[in-house]
Order: C-alpha cells, then sequence, then structure tokens
C-alpha cells in the first residue's frame, strides 16, 4: 500500500477530486495548507506598503491506494492539478505498513 | 424662508435611518454569502453609496425631481435646472411654514436611490467584477432609477394616472429585483451552483443586518409622509405589523414543510414583510397590513425556490424577496387600499371596483419590464467591453483576496492568506519581526 500527497493549487481541488473519483479512487483527506517551493512567494502592495510574502496557501491531498494503483493514481492527479504555471506544487508517494478500518478492524488493503 | 421645524427634524432623522439600510443591508447580504466573498458584497453596497451620492449631486436629483422643463417632456423626465443641486439651498416643499427644504427632501430621496441600486448587488455574490459593477451601478442608476422615480414620484405619468407607491414597493424593489434577475442571467451561475452546498457563512451578520433595516425601515416609511401628520403614524404602524406577520408567516412555513424553522427564515421574512408594506403603508387599516404581512411571509418563503426550478443563480434571492414581494404589496393593493389619496380608489374589498387594481398591475408590470431590459443591455454591453465577470481560478480562490486583497476573517496563525504573511512591510526601516517561520 501507500500514501500518496499532493500539494496543489487551492482552485484545482475540484479537478483533482473528479479525477480522483475517475480513477477509482475510493476516499480522500484534504486540508489547508501553506508553503512555497522554487517560487520563494511573491511581493504584494497593502494600505502603502510592499511586503514579501513567502507562504502561499495551498491545498493537500491524501490518500491511500494499493502498490499496483499508485503510478496510475499518481498520473491523474498531475494531470488534473496541471496549469503551467509556477507554483503547481508536488505529488509524491510513500509506502505503507499498515492501514486500519476502524470500524471494523480490516487490516492491509481491505481496509481500503 | 418658514418650514415645519417637526417635520423638517423628522425627515432629517428618517433620511439618516434610510442611509443607514445600506450598510445593514451589505451586513445582511454579507452574512448570507460564503466567507470567502463577504468583503467583496459588503462593498458592492457601500461603493453604491459612493458613485450615487455624486451622480445625484450632479444631475440625478433634478433628473429625478425637476418639474420645471417642458411639461410633456417632464411625464417621462426631470428638467435640468437642479443640476449641482442648483437652487435647492433656499427652497422649501412649502412657502406657508408647513414644508420642509428641499435639501432635506434631496437628501432623504437619494438615500431611496442608494439602496435601490445596492439592493441589485445580490444576485451576484462571489463572482463580479468589481469594477463592472460599478459601471453597472451608474449606468442603472441613470437610465433605470432616476427616470423611474420621476415616473412615480417626480411628477412623472405613472404617479399622473393614480397608481399607489408610498414609499418605493414599484419604485425601489420591483425596480431592483426585476434588475437583479436580468444581472443573474447575464453573468451565469456562480462556480458549482447549484450542486454545491452554498450556505450562509455568518447568520449573525444576517440578523443584525436585518434588524438593522427593519430599524431604517421606519424611516423610509414612515418618512415617506415628507412630515409628520396623522399618515406618518399610519405608515409607522402598519410597518412593524406587516414585518413581524410577515417573519412568523415565513418560519411556519418553514416549519410545517422543512421541520426547522431558521435564522435565515426570520431574517428573509422580515424584510418581506418590509417589501410589501412599502407601497403600502399609508393606505391599508390594520387588517390589510396584516394580510399584506401574510402574504409576503408565506409566498416569498415559496418563491425563494424558483431559482433552483428555472436555473438562474440570484444568489441572495433579491428576485424572491424583492420583486415577489414588491409585486405582493403593490397588487394587494387594489383589494384592500383603504385610505386613497387624491386621484386614486380605494380597493376591491373596500368598495372601489376594479379601477385601482388595474393601475396596481400595470405600474410593476411597467417597470418590471423597463428595468429588466435596461439592466439586460447594460450587462451584456458591459460584458462585451470588459468582462463581467472574475476569472474562473480567481472565483475558486475567493473574490475577497483576489479582488481586494484582503479577507474578511484573517484567523490563521501561519498567515499565507495573501498579505498579512510577510516578513514585515519590506518598503518600510526596522520592520516587524516577523510571526514564527513555518518552513513548507
Amino acid at each position: 500500500m501507500r500514501l500518496i500527497t499532493a500539494i496543489i493549487k487551492p482552485f484545482k481541488l475540484d479537478d483533482v477530486k473528479a479525477a480522483l473519483e475517475q480513477a477509482g479512487v475510493k476516499g480522500m483527506t484534504v486540508s489547508e495548507a501553506s508553503g512555497y517551493g522554487r517560487q520563494r512567494g511573491h511581493t504584494e502592495v497593502y494600505r502603502g506598503a510592499e511586503y514579501q510574502v513567502d507562504l502561499v496557501p495551498k491545498v493537500r491531498v491524501e490518500v491511500l491506494v494499493e502498490e499496483d494503483d499508485h503510478e496510475e493514481v499518481l498520473d491523474a492527479i498531475v494531470k488534473a492539478a496541471h496549469t503551467g504555471k509556477i507554483g503547481d506544487g508536488k505529488v509524491w508517494s510513500v509506502p505503507v505498513d499498515t492501514v486500519v478500518r476502524v470500524r471494523t478492524g480490516e487490516r492491509g488493503p481491505e481496509a481500503l | 424662508m418658514e418650514i415645519d421645524t417637526g417635520s423638517t427634524a423628522w425627515v432629517i432623522m428618517a433620511a439618516a435611518l434610510v442611509l443607514l439600510m445600506t450598510p445593514g443591508l451589505s451586513l445582511f447580504y454579507g452574512g448570507m454569502t460564503r466567507a470567502k466573498g463577504v468583503l467583496n458584497m459588503m462593498m458592492m453596497s457601500f461603493v453604491s453609496i459612493i458613485v450615487v451620492t455624486v451622480l445625484w449631486v450632479l444631475y440625478g436629483y433634478s433628473l429625478a425631481f425637476d418639474e420645471s422643463g417642458n411639461s410633456a417632456l417632464n411625464t417621462i423626465i426631470g428638467g435640468l435646472d437642479n443640476i449641482g443641486l442648483a437652487g435647492l439651498h433656499e427652497t422649501a416643499t412649502a412657502d406657508d411654514g408647513t414644508g420642509i427644504p428641499y435639501l432635506v427632501f434631496s437628501a432623504f430621496q437619494l438615500t431611496f436611490a442608494i439602496i435601490t441600486v445596492a439592493l441589485i448587488s445580490g444576485a451576484i455574490a462571489d463572482r463580479a467584477k468589481f469594477g463592472a459593477w460599478v459601471a453597472f451601478a451608474a449606468l442603472w442608476a441613470t437610465l433605470v432609477y432616476f427616470p423611474v422615480a420621476h415616473w412615480v414620484w417626480g411628477g412623472g405619468w405613472l404617479g399622473s394616472l393614480g397608481i399607489m407607491d408610498f414609499a418605493g414597493g414599484t419604485v425601489v424593489h420591483i425596480n431592483a429585483g426585476a434588475a437583479a434577475l436580468a444581472l443573474a442571467l447575464v453573468v451565469g451561475r456562480r462556480h458549482g451552483w447549484p450542486k454545491e452546498r452554498m450556505r450562509p457563512h455568518n447568520l449573525p451578520l444576517v440578523l443584525l443586518g436585518a434588524a438593522l433595516l427593519w430599524f431604517g425601515w421606519f424611516g423610509f416609511n414612515a418618512g415617506s409622509e415628507l412630515g409628520v401628520d396623522m399618515t406618518t403614524a399610519l405608515a409607522f404602524m402598519n410597518t412593524q405589523i406587516a414585518t413581524a406577520i410577515a417573519a412568523g408567516g415565513w418560519i411556519v412555513v418553514e416549519k410545517l414543510r422543512d421541520g426547522h424553522s431558521t435564522s435565515l427564515g426570520v431574517a428573509s421574512g422580515a424584510v418581506a414583510g418590509l417589501v410589501a408594506i412599502t407601497p403600502s403603508c399609508a393606505f391599508v387599516d390594520t387588517l390589510g397590513a396584516a394580510i399584506i404581512g401574510l402574504l409576503a411571509g408565506v409566498l416569498c418563503a415559496y418563491a425563494v425556490g424558483l431559482k433552483y426550478k428555472l436555473g438562474y443563480d440570484d444568489s441572495l434571492d433579491v428576485v424572491g424577496v424583492h420583486l415577489v414581494g414588491g409585486l405582493i404589496g403593490s397588487v394587494a393593493l387594489g383589494f384592500v387600499a383603504a385610505y386613497p389619496g387624491d386621484g386614486q380608489n380605494p380597493g376591491l374589498f373596500y368598495g372601489g371596483g376594479v379601477s385601482q387594481l388595474g393601475l396596481q398591475v400595470l405600474g410593476p408590470v411597467v417597470v418590471m419590464i423597463y428595468s429588466f431590459v435596461v439592466a439586460w443591455i447594460l450587462a451584456k454591453i458591459i460584458d462585451k467591453v470588459m468582462g463581467f465577470r472574475i476569472p474562473e481560478d480567481a472565483e475558486i480562490t475567493g473574490i475577497d483576496i483576489t479582488t481586494h486583497a484582503e479577507t474578511g476573517y484573517d484567523l490563521g496563525t501561519i498567515h499565507a492568506s495573501g498579505v498579512a504573511a510577510s516578513n514585515g512591510p519590506v518598503t518600510l526601516p526596522a520592520a516587524q519581526p516577523s510571526e514564527k517561520k513555518v518552513d513548507a
């Protein structure tokens, strides 16, 4: 099993959700996040003063998938989140040892 | 110049009350939007105060209320003698000590023009370009509000026919409601509507706004007598009766239909009652006011569901509350008018036959069509020239941060929501130490 984490532009969430449903993913966790990558934020002007803003609002999407599906799901997220402009985000996956469904106590792939 | 000081004092107060309704409306509307659009919603009301005040001083008052020009032309539009408020500072509405200064009358009428424009903005929550709204507000006030106010109140043709519209059921609410429908159709639906639930983000704000509207509306209705007499008292009491009963009617409908009486329902019901009693408050008795309130509360509670059936995103129900409520108040007068003015007749149930009913249907229909058509054309032109909508990604991110560089509620501790995030102002020396820095 794998945990896929995607950091994306907030307005791309709808597209990514739709793509994940299309790819057969049954559930996900979504949270608001902030951060920066190579683009290093930007400057903004408010009430006459200029500010360097380094943390940019992002959305973090997390999904648990089976080993065999994870390349397909990664690709689906990347395709849906892509605009080609700076700040599109990152997607990564890590191996997961154990998953337990709280309600039934099922373990492993059955719990996904 | 001798004036009636009691009447003048009341109309000055009433003007201030009605002006307060527009910030009240901005709270009422602002609470109903999603959190990411509250500031833009409120800004649309506040900018209406700016735009309409400037236009009113320049030419709006004159076009609406100057009756000194060519008499044939004056049936449809006012003259130009009061451009820049010329001639108003030394005249009163009557010379014999019973009038009020024209400047007070003009200020009072200005507050009506402001709120009428602001009302329309509820149809386009969360998605309109701010500049496009400013352009629309200026053009619609010029081409629709000023002429229609003249038709009904400024000596124009609808008023001469004997239509009853005491405080603006037709001029304000039907007029704004029809324009709102046109704007909702041209600008289009919010992203995700109606699939996504778009619930009010702050109901205490909605209730506070409704309370300020209710309070200010006593100036709107009882102030429209433009003096202090028995009619002022009648309008005041009828306003309270209809509003309370409408709010009650709405939440009873909700309880029976949905199983819950909601705070949004009590606020909307009160506003529906206020709208419906606006044209009628000086012409009906206690029973008439109660009937109008009940009809408004019950029918508007159903009318706000129309947009889901018909598929237009009138986001904050300007059509369901103001257009429908205004129609109820105006048409009901054809049945229950008890105290007609000069050149008007009692309603059908009060022995006046159907002549007044005909007028009470004609006026609203004419204004509804005129306002809808002109608003639709204006919105189309603005959309062609500058675009009426913000880009989709900006709408999804939130119009407050993308258009105004602010958010209504800066509650995060990381401060990434735009401008608050910083290492201090880079253009100022000795910047404050920033909040604890968090690495991505």
